[in-house]
């Protein structure tokens, strides 16, 4: 594809930090979700620090690109991603989910620069993006909004109606990303209620579907470029994901969906993540 | 009276009157504009209508977004599917946030008629009220709601304007009627009794107003268009002249205007209240007049209920 090896490196080396970041307050804040955290990691370091059109000091510019995290649990890698790339300090992220902290258990738009939508209960990201991707096109504006969708997330009905409205209304400026990881909180998805073939089902509502390995970062900005010429359509990169991605331990691991690590667990797990061990 | 306007059609024009004058007005609805009387907007400004189908969830969340990017989003529906089938939707992605999104819905209320109880809501102004950052707005004609209309765009972050399908008697001189959000207003002098109403039931209280007049009981009406935030200090005011009141709305006795002016006057000054309203119970089809009549929403259920708290003043 000709991506250089050197930006490679460097973000590769960039979603090493935000996991480190993940671990480390989800272990201080004692609660939290690290697993679908982590699977999430590489994607939404190649948008933050290579993708999208933003600029930390201006967070509310309106033709900045936006991301929504329909997945609002995953709260700790998108405030991993903007503590790094400069929205607030990167101090303050131990701060998650104590009282009075703006980290709040679910991400709010009010409390923390950068949050493009407060999100938290499943399935309605994807109607907020589109909103603002026609916000967009009403005003003559070329940002894209990029969302992020887990694969239990998809069992909410809304999610559908948002799909279907994206294709009817071109939104050609929303480009999702669907975690798949392959597991939610009762068990496997394809278990519980599977939602499979999933490629299929968005392909069948209007959407142009791409299908990569979440956690190859050339395999994810590549996928974003081709998204990024699909016209008259929306795009969806369905990607295949590792549940607590980068920790031994947590790796594949249902019941990491919603526990934080203890403190000997995080020294473990910040040892693998310094090795470089993936 | 005079003449009889439905408040969803001076909705309707509302809505393009103030489409013309702002352009970051934006108006959604989900299959229901002919009734809801969005069309009237979406025939002028079809740029910025947004019909998403029977699809109200994706609606609200549609609407979060468009106000998340600086657009002033009107999403309509019917009162029921625009509050109950979306609950989650409003509290998570509209009051939590903040976000400056306003929910006009029609077809509140039994007035709905020969559709039945699946399409009477007499439960939203509860549903709506205890939401936090939410405004409610029940305007008691159409002098009311074209001015809600306007003031809810000026407003930042949610409102919620209960409209109905029915015709109902303008109230107010529309060269001389002043809207002030969260203002009540005094539509009869009276010192014996006051009836706080809302909606149609303000026409309702001024036409019992009338015949209780003539026994020899003054009566003081109240219209407060706005349950949320209520406007304590006229409820007081009016409890403290009175010693008595009744309430009467087009919605359960339970968490509604009742409940608003119960819980304010409980706290501030104790009388004697009735509540005049559906007795916790669904509506059913019919004719909306014989509807009011079966469910306890005329001018002679309020006279009963003025008599009722007279005596225990």
């Amino acid at each position: 594809m000709g991506i250089p090896a050197e930006k490679l490196d460097r973000l590769r080396e960039k979603a090493r930090e935000i996991r480190r970041h993940i671990i480390t307050m989800v272990g201080a804040a004692g609660s939290g979700h690290p697993g679908g955290s982590l699977s999430a990691a590489d994607i939404v370091t190649a948008l933050y620090f290579e993708v999208m059109r933003i600029d930390p000091r201006r967070p509310g510019w309106p033709e900045r690109d936006r991301f929504v995290l329909s997945k609002g649990h995953a709260a700790p890698v998108l405030y991993a991603a903007l503590a790094e790339r400069g929205y607030f300090p990167v101090a303050s992220l131990p701060s998650l989910r104590q009282t009075g902290s703006p980290l709040q258990g679910h991400p709010d738009m009010r409390k923390v620069p950068g949050v493009e939508m407060s999100t938290g209960s499943l399935g309605q990201g994807l109607s907020a993006a589109n909103g603002m991707a026609l916000a967009g096109k009403l005003d003559g504006r070329d940002y894209r909004v990029f969302v992020m969708l887990g694969d239990g997330e998809i069992q909410e009905g809304q999610v559908w109606e948002a799909a279907m409205a994206a294709a009817h209304y071109k939104l050609d400026n929303v480009i999702a990303f669907l975690d798949h990881n392959g597991l939610q909180i009762d068990g496997p998805v394809t278990e519980i209620m599977s939602p499979e073939p999933v490629a299929d089902k968005w392909r069948a509502f209007g959407w142009d579907v791409q299908e990569i390995d979440g956690h190859d970062m050339a395999a994810i900005l590549a996928a974003v470029a081709r998204a990024g010429e699909v016209q008259g359509k929306p795009s969806i990169i369905v990607a295949r994901t590792i549940k607590g991605k980068g920790c031994s331990f947590m790796e594949h691991q249902v019941g990491w969906h919603g526990s934080a690590p203890k403190p000997e667990q995080v020294e473990q797990a910040l040892r693998e993540l310094a090795g470089g061990s993936f | 009276m005079s003449k009889k306007i439905a408040t969803r059609e001076a909705y309707g024009a509302a809505l393009v009157e103030l489409g013309r004058l702002n352009p970051n007005v934006v108006v959604l609805d989900a299959d229901l504009a002919k009734s809801t009387k969005t069309a009237d907007f979406s025939k002028e400004f079809p740029q910025r209508f947004f019909d998403v189908g029977i699809a109200e969830q994706n609606m609200i969340g549609t609407a979060a977004g468009l106000a998340a990017a600086g657009k002033v989003p009107f999403a309509s529906s019917f009162a029921v599917f625009a509050t109950g089938r979306v609950y989650d939707q409003i509290r998570n992605s509209v009051a939590y946030p903040r976000l400056n999104v306003k929910i006009a819905a029609t077809h509140a209320g039994v007035t709905v008629g020969e559709d039945g109880a699946s399409h009477q809501m007499v439960e939203d102004i509860a549903l709506m009220r205890v939401l936090p950052n939410m405004t409610v707005i029940v305007p008691a004609d159409a002098v009311e709601t074209r001015a809600a209309v306007l003031a809810a765009a000026e407003m930042d972050g949610p409102v919620y304007i209960r409209l109905g399908r029915s015709g109902v008697p303008v109230l107010h001189d529309e060269n001389n009627f002043r809207f002030e959000p969260g203002r009540a207003v005094t539509l009869r002098e009276g010192n014996d009794v006051a009836v706080i109403a809302c909606g149609i039931m303000a026409a309702a209280a001024l036409e019992a107003a009338e015949k209780l007049a003539g026994e020899g009981v003054s009566v003081r009406v109240l219209d407060v268009h706005t349950i949320k935030p209520l406007d304590v200090q006229a409820v007081v005011e009016a409890a403290k002249i009175t010693g008595a009141v009744v309430t009467a709305e087009e919605h359960s006795i339970i968490g509604g205007l009742g409940g608003a002016v119960a819980e304010a006057l409980a706290e501030h000054h104790p009388v004697p209240v009735r509540r005049v309203g559906v007795l916790d119970t669904f509506g059913e089809s019919g004719k909306p007049d014989e509807l009011l009549e079966k469910y306890g929403l005329t001018p002679a259920d309020i006279t009963l209920a003025v008599h009722e708290v007279l005596k225990r003043k």
